[in-house]
């Protein structure tokens, strides 16, 4: 899957079915401080998210807009 | 993960509330939680009309979008604070929302007000950017709403700028700061309008969600001058303890709101006077702001 990561913008990929709870903890990154989105919709925690789809995971941080790091 | 309200698949999680909601739900939700605050508070009435100071982020942006949604009469304020594309960008996105939803924007530029922009004002005074970047907001913002006569400023902090101020100034002991934390201050003084923060009840992701769900185009971007600033390592200090202690910022907030804020109050009392300089609001002869921009024109000759 595509993950679109931002300030600064960038983009990785990860291999393999997952729940949302895991990739962000495989990125290092507090699920409190992000919002992930699919498309035009929210992803919570234990959503399953594959291969064929692109994710964006966005800072909700005010004043500085960077996701918190574990 | 099922929506708390209708069973259908939910769309946010809030840890600490222990539910989860579906996008209509946590509309829903959202739009509560900010008439409480207006309520409890009494923040404004349906005849007065809010200045919404926005900055083209998700905060102000949702704050603007939920009372227009309610009904209230409402009129935006940017204040350009001249940080290169950033400004230029963020400005775009409220001057964009404004015209979708038929609102009146007023823009000041700091760069009129204290002779330089942000930017210069930081080389000129030395004193740390988002304290001369905040210090001039305020003064702006209550400049603006009294000389187009709006009786009220409503900014976007949300509960978890709210906790990181408090957190900060509990660390610092800072008594002189801690009666002024509040959802609600109201005119002390003909010069000082009343401001308040309608989503002091909602969190970050909460308001970040919201603006989402409303297709509200935002900046996400970061202020070039926000990286390293204290009050985003409170944020993530706090952020790591509701990590492991959901609830533990709106504990923090709140508890204080109801048991310890009056107790300072009661003790740091200010007498405010007109500004010798500009008429403003001060608990000296001149202004902080006026002090700024003398010095920000001294650098200048």
């Amino acid at each position: 899957m595509k993950v679109i990561l931002r300030n600064p913008k960038r983009e990785v990929a990860i291999s393999g079915k997952r729940r949302v709870k895991e990739l962000l903890l495989e990125l290092d990154i507090l699920p409190s401080t992000v919002l992930v989105i699919r498309g035009n919709e929210l992803l919570t925690s234990d959503t399953v998210v594959a291969d064929d789809d692109v994710l964006e995971v966005r800072p909700v941080m005010s004043g500085g807009s960077r996701e918190a790091l574990r | 993960m099922k929506c708390r309200k209708c069973g259908g698949g939910a769309a946010l999680e809030l840890r600490r509330h222990n539910a989860a909601f579906c996008p209509p739900h946590f509309i829903e939700f959202f739009k509560k939680q900010v008439a409480e605050a207006i309520h409890k508070h009494r923040m404004f009435t349906r005849e007065e009309t809010v200045m919404v100071a926005v900055s083209g982020g998700k905060d102000s942006l949702a704050l603007w979008d939920v009372l227009i949604e309610d009904g209230y009469q409402t009129t935006g304020l940017y204040l350009d604070l001249g940080i290169f594309d950033y400004s230029v960008e963020s400005k775009s996105k409220c001057e964009v929302f404004a015209a979708s939803r038929g609102q009146r924007l007023h823009v000041e530029r700091v760069a009129d007000a204290v002779g330089a922009p942000i930017p210069e004002v930081q080389k000129a005074t030395r004193r740390p950017t988002c304290s001369a970047c905040g210090l001039s907001k305020r003064y702006l913002m209550n400049r603006a709403a009294l000389e187009h006569g709006y009786p009220v400023v409503a900014t976007g902090h949300n509960l978890d700028d709210e906790a990181a101020t408090l957190f900060g100034s509990v660390m610092h002991w800072q008594t002189d700061a801690l009666p002024r934390q509040s959802p609600a201050l109201a005119s002390t003084h003909p010069k000082l309008v009343r401001r308040v923060k309608p989503l002091y009840r909602l969190s970050e992701l909460e308001t970040a969600a919201y603006a989402f769900l409303r297709g509200i185009d935002y900046i996400v971007e970061e202020c070039p001058f926000a990286k390293g600033a204290t009050s985003l390592a409170h944020k993530e200090l706090l952020n790591r303890l509701e990590e492991t202690s959901p609830g533990a910022k709106h504990n923090f907030l709140f508890g204080f709101l109801e048991k310890a804020r009056a107790a300072f109050e009661r003790i740091e009392e200010v007498t405010l006077e007109a500004c010798a300089s500009c008429g403003q609001v001060t608990t000296g002869a001149i202004c902080a702001f006026c002090k700024l921009a003398d010095q920000v024109k001294r650098q200048a000759r």
